[in-house]
């Protein structure tokens, strides 16, 4: 048997091992509950995430430019963010959230809850 | 040609050509726009003295806090621009400031902008905010020092020596990917605030984002602007100020006449050019020269209204 036809097999186990520390509520599944989203380049990076309930999803600016985060329905709003700096919000509710920023208000991005 | 004669025409060139970086000059005279050189407007004295009488002065995107390398000192620079202002020979009847005051709305920012803006010799401050000037969180900070005027909606009028001026805000609501946004209810109070003034009457209207389209991939420009354009559209001098992009766009359409000022704080690139709407990183020795105010000017004879752009170089 080649070293290619082994690969599935590994791949199986990879997403089995990862599916068990996940259920053990280890370190593994409390990244996944703090989600993070990059600014650069005038962009939400990614500009897309889907994230359980109860998630803290933390946008961190990395651009010279300052942005926001500013959720259109009203429910969170950053102060301005300089350079490196940092805002969280928790979502304890299921749905689809969409931000922009304020100050440029072309980037935009969605979280999506469930 | 002598030597002399040489050096002298090159020395004029020269001169024309300092000038010619500061600026076109435009008069609008009986509804006709007339740019001129400024170049030519300096060279020519009884020209400039037609010109007519300083009514506003617009400063626009102090940006105080911005502290990157565009411009490590803009504090510096808006000093620079306040002592110009202040050695004109006939100083301005009022000083408009198009928003973004400070970079991040921060309280300090603010009072640093306020301190500085405080010396100027006309007192009579007239502001718009930027979005920049409304990113904290509770949106507060702009109108708890600047919202006395508009009862903190953000847009107002006011007369001056016969000169309607209108405060738009279109930095608060935003459609998602979209444009600056005036909103239902500001439009509706500039219908009523137009109404039953008389068509003759020279309007200024003023905002902080760009009141036509410039450039939509980077939100330079107001969705509904349109609403607002067909309502000033009846009237025979109306000149619609803005900020926002940190250099000098203009147009004319019929009797309106649409230009954005440069910042006393950085420049921007030019709509399209590179991947982002950010401060543009310019040798210092270049940056005063791309950094200004715009001067307007009443003239009487026609009865109209004159920009002026001015560099702090």
């Amino acid at each position: 048997m080649t070293l290619r036809r082994y690969r599935p097999l590994l791949a199986a186990a990879g997403l089995a091992l990862l599916g068990w520390s996940g259920l053990q509520g280890s370190s593994a599944a409390q990244t996944a509950e703090r989600p993070q989203i990059v600014v650069k380049n005038f962009m939400f990076q990614p500009r897309s995430l889907t994230v359980k309930v109860g998630s803290t999803v933390t946008w961190t600016n990395m651009d010279e430019e300052p942005h926001t985060v500013v959720s259109s329905s009203g429910l969170f709003r950053s102060n301005g963010l300089d350079t490196k700096d940092s805002f969280s919000f928790k979502f304890d509710k299921a749905g689809t959230y969409t931000f922009v920023c304020s100050i440029h208000p072309q980037m935009v991005g969605t979280i999506v809850v469930q | 040609m002598t030597a002399d004669q040489a050096l002298l025409s090159r020395r004029k060139a020269l001169k024309c050509m300092a000038f010619g970086g500061a600026g076109t000059l435009f008069a609008l005279a009986g509804g006709v726009f007339t740019p001129i050189d400024l170049a030519v407007a300096a060279a020519d004295r009884k020209l400039s003295a037609g010109l007519g009488k300083p009514l506003f002065v617009q400063i626009s995107d102090t940006h105080i806090g911005f502290n990157k390398e565009a411009n490590p000192d803009v504090n510096g620079t808006l000093t620079r621009t306040i002592d110009l202002v202040n050695e004109m020979s006939e100083q301005p009847a009022l000083i408009i400031h198009t928003g973004d005051i400070t970079q991040l709305s921060k309280p300090a920012e603010f009072d640093a902008a306020q301190q500085m803006l405080s010396r100027l010799r006309t007192t009579e401050l007239h502001t718009v905010p930027g979005e920049h000037d409304v990113a904290d969180a509770t949106v507060t900070e702009y109108f708890s020092r600047f919202g006395k005027a508009s009862d903190s909606k953000g847009y107002y009028s006011f007369d001056h020596a016969g000169v309607h001026f209108v405060a738009l805000i279109n930095v608060l609501q935003f459609k998602p990917g979209g444009l600056g946004t005036l909103g239902p209810d500001q439009l509706a109070w500039l219908a009523a605030d137009l109404k039953g003034r008389s068509s003759s009457t020279p309007i200024v209207v003023f905002a902080h984002m760009p009141l036509w389209t410039i450039y939509e991939p980077w939100g330079w420009g107001t969705g509904d602007a349109d609403q607002a354009m067909s309502q000033l559209r009846r009237f025979g001098s109306v000149t619609i100020l803005n900020g926002h992009i940190h250099q000098i766009v203009q147009k004319v359409e019929g009797n309106m006449t649409f230009h954005t000022a440069r910042s006393t704080a950085f420049p921007q690139a030019t709509a399209g050019v590179g991947p982002s709407p950010g401060p543009l990183k310019v040798p210092a020795d270049q940056l005063p020269g791309m950094l200004g105010i715009t001067n307007v000017l009443v003239v009487e004879r026609p009865r109209s209204l004159a920009l002026m752009d001015r560099t702090i170089a």
